[in-house]
């Protein structure tokens, strides 16, 4: 991983790539790389889908390499959707392909200079670019299935669909999984618009003949793997819960705990939550001789993942991630598993945010376009962003959007972003998260949930102000972290209560690198992190009113707590005040 | 005596139930509803009582429901 690979679509006659040392991105992975090359390369007042920006998709330090649950790419540009810096990240193949081949990131810059689309293929000798003129407007699974007939199935690819071509604002980036669906996205963020900005339809990268990355000292690497593998499968969430139930395991806990958002987040229970919890996805997907125990990509331990069948035995989709059912199902009063899973499917097609899709959805469900719980009509909508028809270009654009165009306040934005979830008044510790961090409202950024409702990590009252904001500060140092190691999150529930597995992850990262990183070490890099990333942010012309939830909820109770949140402004300033 | 719900999830559910009434003594605590229907303390990661978190030393009231997670986690 010592080459960045530069693709100009500005060049005449289309795109050109040049390969070059990675210079001063050297021992950067994933976030870090990503948000830091933004940072120094992209003007902060840019407009998004403009020549100045770039599309940065850069493998973790240990992708590619031996080490489980290794596989995870960061994408990094200025989001359109926000207006600030930002970071998607993804499971399936992608990263660890793309680390085997050397590379620790790809950059698309420049400004398209026609209105064509591009294939861009990178293998062991190199890179091809030719027209994808034959692949404009094909959703992500046509597109896959035209690349499986021409490349075999053994490749990994980065695609758009038609809502990256769109440049919709919550248009996302597939990544293929083992079994090559594009099933795995960087969904937040319209990441997607960006890529289709630069008229790149999709990355095929095909890693025959390319070795595993080795390490510097491979007898303590293996030992550090095999404590590492061993930590996550002995820790009842990584080795238990996960594995059996997928992340939707959730929708229990949160309804239980009154955080559910519900129609457009006016309760925080849902009535249908049993019919689409993941104890009853579960059930089916097994009935209907699909998978309820998977792994997204090669070397994952965790096996998080699912395959959802339709009522004929037939490929639906993947198991529809908890934020995915939440989003197109509780949110909008939707309690339908096989409804939530065709819109996922219909997402994962068109190259779309699930979180955001089913937040505008509920969204345009509250200002009375259609019902709550109107299933049919939720499908006819997502399909109208498929066509790119006028109404759909609105939704596409996401909830802050729509609800602007419909006169509505209540949009659960930060930052222009939807949140996700979990409502911030019910569990506050997430609301500082969604509020502060960089990215616009996240949950993965700093996931307050596992110490606020999981007790995972210690416990934090979730009902109280109270220690949110050291609880966030710690999660998003932490996370920025974790992000630049191409580690998937969830290793964070191991991490946090086994400080033996934390310490096999530091070794991993040191014996593959030479190095001697010690815990304070990380801290260090997640700070670095997230200090270029707000310094981007200000450079961009956010202030700190922007580290805000909308004043509703500071105004509505919600039930079955009649919380607000109550997190002060104040408090909310010192995040990254460390 | 007092009747509380009992509601199990994941795989707590696995060889028992996932909700039921039960009948309690007055003054019983969240370790008492749980030995009752065989959930040892260390299986029981997350219990809410009326949508609360609470512990094991809880004591119950007449109509309360209790709901016992094993460590679950996602996002």
């Amino acid at each position: 991983m010592d080459t960045i690979l530069r693709i100009n679509v500005a060049a005449n006659g289309g795109p050109k790539a040049k390969a070059e040392p990675v210079g001063a991105y050297a021992g950067m992975g994933g976030r870090a790389l990503t948000s830091h090359m933004i940072a120094r390369e992209v003007p902060p007042l840019c407009h998004a889908l403009g020549p100045e920006n770039k599309i940065v998709i850069a493998p973790g330090l240990l992708s590619g390499t031996a080490a489980g649950q290794s596989g995870r790419l960061s994408i990094g540009c200025k989001s359109p959707l926000t207006g600030g810096i930002k970071e998607a990240n993804a499971g399936g193949q992608a990263a660890q392909v793309l680390a085997r081949l050397g590379y620790a990131a790809v950059v698309l810059e420049g400004e398209a200079a026609d209105d064509q689309l591009y294939l861009v293929y990178i293998n062991k000798d190199g890179v091809k670019i030719e027209s994808a003129a034959a692949y404009k407007g094909l959703g992500n699974y046509e597109l896959i299935d035209r690349i499986k007939e021409r490349f075999g199935d053994k490749v990994a690819c980065i695609s758009i669909g038609p809502a990256g071509e769109y440049r919709m604002a919550a248009a996302s980036i597939a990544c293929t999984d083992m079994e090559m669906h594009p099933t795995r996205h960087a969904g937040r963020g319209g990441v997607g618009a960006v890529m289709g900005s630069k008229g790149i339809k999709v990355i095929v990268i095909d890693d025959a003949g390319a070795a595993m990355r080795q390490p510097k000292d491979p007898e303590k690497f293996k030992a550090a793997n095999k404590a590492w593998v061993e930590g996550l499968k002995k820790h009842p969430v990584t080795g238990g819960g996960l594995p059996a139930y997928g992340t939707n395991v959730l929708t229990n806990i949160i309804n239980e705990a009154g955080g559910f958002p519900t129609n457009n987040f006016k309760t925080g229970q849902f009535k249908g939550a049993s019919k689409i919890s993941g104890e009853s996805f579960a059930a089916t997907m097994t009935e209907r001789g699909g998978q309820a125990t998977h792994g997204c990509h090669r070397g994952c331990v965790i096996q998080c993942s699912g395959i959802y069948n339709d009522k004929n035995g037939k490929f639906l989709t993947k198991q529809p991630e908890y934020e995915t059912v939440w989003a197109h199902g509780a949110n909008c009063g939707i309690d339908d598993m096989d409804t939530i899973a065709m819109l996922d499917r219909l997402d994962d097609d068109y190259g779309l945010d699930t979180i955001e899709m089913g937040a505008t959805v509920a969204v345009a469900m509250d200002a009375g376009l259609l019902k709550f719980g109107d299933a049919a009509g939720a499908i006819d909508l997502i399909k109208e962003v498929g066509k790119g028809s006028p109404l759909g270009r609105i939704i596409g654009n996401g909830a802050a959007l729509t609800a602007k165009a419909f006169g509505l306040e209540r949009a659960p934005v930060v930052k222009g972003q939807a949140m996700p979830a979990y409502d911030p008044r019910a569990i506050m510790g997430i609301g500082v998260t969604y509020a502060t961090s960089p990215m616009g409202a996240d949950h993965t950024a700093g996931y307050a949930i596992a110490t606020n409702i999981l007790k995972v990590g210690g416990f934090v009252d979730p009902l109280k102000p109270e220690g949110q904001i050291e609880l966030s500060r710690n999660l998003q140092i932490a996370t920025a972290a974790i992000d630049a190691t191409g580690m998937c999150l969830f290793i964070a529930f191991a991490v946090l209560d086994q400080p033996e597995t934390f310490q096999a992850l530091l070794d991993l990262l040191n014996s593959f690198h030479g190095l001697s990183l010690t815990g304070d070490d990380v801290t260090a890099l997640g700070k670095s992190i997230l200090t270029a990333e707000r310094d981007f942010n200000k450079a961009a012309g956010f202030t700190k009113e922007m580290d805000r939830l909308p004043s509703y909820f500071k105004r509505e109770a919600l039930d079955p707590h009649k919380v607000t949140f109550t997190v002060s402004d104040e408090e909310l300033d010192q995040v990254f005040n460390w | 005596m007092m009747t509380i719900t009992i509601k199990l999830f994941a795989s707590l559910r696995q060889g028992r139930f996932e909700s039921e009434s039960r009948a309690l003594a007055e003054g019983s605590s969240v370790l008492d509803a749980l030995e009752l229907v065989g959930v040892s303390a260390a299986e029981a990661a997350v219990l809410f009582v009326n949508s609360r978190h609470a512990g094991p030393k809880h004591i119950l009231a007449e109509g309360d429901s209790l709901a016992v997670f094993p460590p679950v986690g996602g996002g």
